[in-house]
């Protein structure tokens, strides 16, 4: 596998398989380390944003999910356009990129996310707006009735930049049917981001993995993002979530280990050959493993985020926000080179 | 070299509790936020029922050990410690692994006696082992700019030599992460492997980094990553070739990157430290705990396993 791997040819399943089955980590972490570096030389990338969260009321409940809240159950909220301005203008910090994603709200109507965008583009003409899930998407579609590419050019002539990567969990249907059963499935998932990327549009993915999949599941939830990516190159960053135990709704015993997570990290820089980043998520991670997978193929680190709803109501330890201090200290001691980005990777100075 | 020392592939634990006997101290070290001043109001010297019953409630959930250490505190003498164990090892039958060198260097010097017959008397009063604590970068250049009042690296080194010369087990810690070069901490690691060459009285050696949070030195020092971490862990494997265990820090790294340290050369998880200041709800705190250190060792790939004060394998999970 590492021979392939070193002469740059692709990995197939049964390669992604037996590196997951394999005890090599040190080897995995130098392969996706040589991949890495073929690709960004000591480069790891980190960006100024800040996340919104406009609702947690949601019309799914994913087993996995403890910040969603049905429409008027206590810790239900929903942020006017006025509030969402109002905490962007209390943001004492700048940010290039600004992330947004939330539960399926029951009662907005799709003019409400247009006016979303636009406002906030409106008054912050700069910054980069990354929004909505594909899962957000499919419901949007049901509210506008445009279809999917007309949602989406809805949304892109307002002002969104890019989609984010979640709502991807795992695509294998049987898992998927445990964790998430109202949520789309894989094939819309995918659907959404191609239509995204033939728009224009770029996105990253994801996959949460530790709970009750099978290495298995892992695989071929890679091999259909490698396969999407291959037709439209759309993707930015894939980011392995690892599952936080803590939420506990789900009948889990086993959580990811932090040899697991460098694992899965690896395995992803060295299947996901066409993806440009594998991200280090340090608000799943923890800022310690998130450095720790610098060795193992990850070029990204995100970013300040400011504040995160989501993560931490499952028990996310990590802090809510990272100052870039932080984040240039975290990947020096590791002997990369510190890049700042916006959403889109082009390098940027704010 | 993990893997040549422990071909069985078992990573031990151990149920204790550390209990800190008095939070007074005269050493005033930079990086500590524990220390008090005798007259403070949140100053404390550990009631006498209150510790037989932590002593009981370790014992109770399954605990062999338990961790003495606190401060320097001016107004104890050997006497308060000999009768201290004495009333332990009366009534429990537990391993009081107890005093640092700098708390022992202190009662030596409080009651005029060498370092050998304090030993000699803690010892007969029923202290079983030593821990490593207080050597801190055994470096007199860092000693004296971080805790200038602490014993110095050869005081350090004479009370565990005439530890392990009295037949007594101690482990061996070092505190990075502060203002020490890498010279520094090659020194230390030099110090403890000379030492161990000469008795081979240590049962393991810790590592951990210092934690910046409430003391003084953490406005201005203390950013040790996980990267640090790992790769001091890993030399510390390297060159302690003559210590047999290497613990892996949970309390300070967090649970994760205490599992990636299993494949840095760690092979003990450490203590599953009973909450200090849990009370009624010790035994479901407890539990989460052990459980936790329990699932955390096995989904690294390793067996888990008790282990008593001197590494022997009490229980398999």
């Amino acid at each position: 596998m590492f021979d392939k791997a070193y002469s740059g040819k692709r990995l197939d399943r049964d390669d992604a398989l037996a590196l997951f089955n394999s005890d090599d980590l040190f080897g995995m972490g130098k392969a996706a380390s040589f991949i890495a570096e073929n690709l960004h030389g000591k480069k790891v990338y980190y960006t100024r944003n800040r996340h919104i969260n406009p609702t947690n009321v949601c019309v799914n409940r994913c087993k996995f999910c403890a910040f969603s809240r049905s429409a008027g159950e206590d810790g239900a909220y929903a942020m006017t356009i006025g509030e969402i301005l109002a905490r962007l203008a209390a943001t004492s910090s700048p940010f290039s990129e600004l992330h947004i994603v939330g539960g399926l709200h029951p009662d907005w109507p799709f003019s409400y996310y247009l006016d979303m965008i636009s406002e906030i583009k409106k008054a912050y003409p700069r910054i980069q707006i990354k929004a909505f899930t594909a899962v957000e998407i499919d419901h949007f579609t049901k509210l506008s009735g445009l279809g999917l590419r007309g949602t989406l050019s809805e949304l892109k002539s307002r002002g969104l930049d890019m989609l984010p990567g979640g709502g991807a969990e795992i695509f294998d249907s049987n898992v998927r049917g445990r964790l998430c059963p109202e949520k789309i499935p894989a094939a819309r998932w995918l659907e959404v981001h191609e239509a995204a990327h033939t728009l224009g549009i770029k996105t990253n993915a994801t996959m949460l993995y530790g709970h009750i999949e099978t290495y298995e599941d892992r695989v071929d939830h890679l091999m259909a993002l490698r396969a999407l990516q291959e037709r439209t190159g759309g993707f930015q960053a894939f980011i392995p979530l690892s599952y936080q135990p803590i939420s506990g709704a789900i009948d889990v015993t086993r959580y990811p280990s932090g040899i697991d997570d460098l694992k899965t990290m690896a395995v992803s820089r060295l299947v996901l050959d066409n993806f440009p980043h594998i991200k280090a998520y340090w608000i799943m991670l923890g800022e310690k493993i998130c450095q720790t997978a610098l060795y193992f193929g990850a070029t990204d680190i995100d970013g300040t985020v400011v504040e995160e709803k989501i993560a931490h109501s499952a028990g996310a330890s990590s802090a809510e926000m990272l100052t870039t201090g932080e984040m240039i200290n975290l990947i020096t001691k590791a002997q990369k080179e510190p890049v700042e980005r916006n959403a889109t990777y082009e390098e940027v100075s704010i | 070299m993990r893997l040549a020392l422990h071909p069985e592939r078992v990573v031990t634990f151990i149920v204790d509790r550390n209990i800190n006997y008095t939070n007074v101290c005269v050493n005033k070290c930079s990086f500590c936020a524990f220390y008090k001043d005798e007259g403070d109001e949140e100053a404390y010297i550990i009631d006498e029922g209150v510790l037989m019953e932590k002593i009981r409630e370790t014992i109770s959930l399954g605990g062999t050990q338990i961790l003495m250490q606190g401060g320097l505190h001016p107004a104890l003498d050997l006497s308060y410690y000999t009768s201290m164990l004495q009333k332990i090892k009366k009534e429990f039958t537990i391993n009081v692994h107890g005093f640092s060198p700098p708390e022992i260097a202190y009662m030596a010097a409080k009651a005029g006696l060498t370092v050998r017959d304090t030993l000699a008397a803690l010892k007969d009063a029923g202290l079983d082992s030593i821990p490593g604590g207080g050597a801190e970068i055994l470096s007199d250049r860092v000693r004296s700019a971080i805790s200038p009042r602490k014993i110095n690296t050869a005081a350090w080194l004479q009370v565990m030599r005439e530890a392990h010369l009295l037949g007594m087990r101690t482990t061996a810690t070092m505190m990075f992460g502060t203002i020490e070069t890498p010279e520094d901490i090659a020194a230390h690691l030099e110090a403890v492997w000379r030492l161990q060459a000469e008795t081979g009285g240590f049962t393991a050696f810790i590592p951990w980094t210092f934690q910046p949070g409430g003391s003084p030195l953490g406005r201005t020092a203390g950013h040790a990553t996980a990267a640090d971490y790992l790769r001091v862990l890993a030399l510390c494997r390297l060159y302690l070739d003559n210590v047999d265990n290497i613990q892996a820090s949970w309390v300070t790294q967090g649970i994760k990157t205490a599992q990636v340290a299993l494949r840095f050369g760690a092979n003990d998880f450490g203590s599953t430290m009973i909450e200090e200041n849990v009370v009624k709800a010790a035994g479901v705190a407890f539990m989460v705990t052990k459980n936790d250190i329990i699932n955390a060792i096995r989904s690294s790939g390793f067996k888990p396993a008790q282990r008593d004060t001197f590494y022997n394998v009490l229980n398999y999970f």
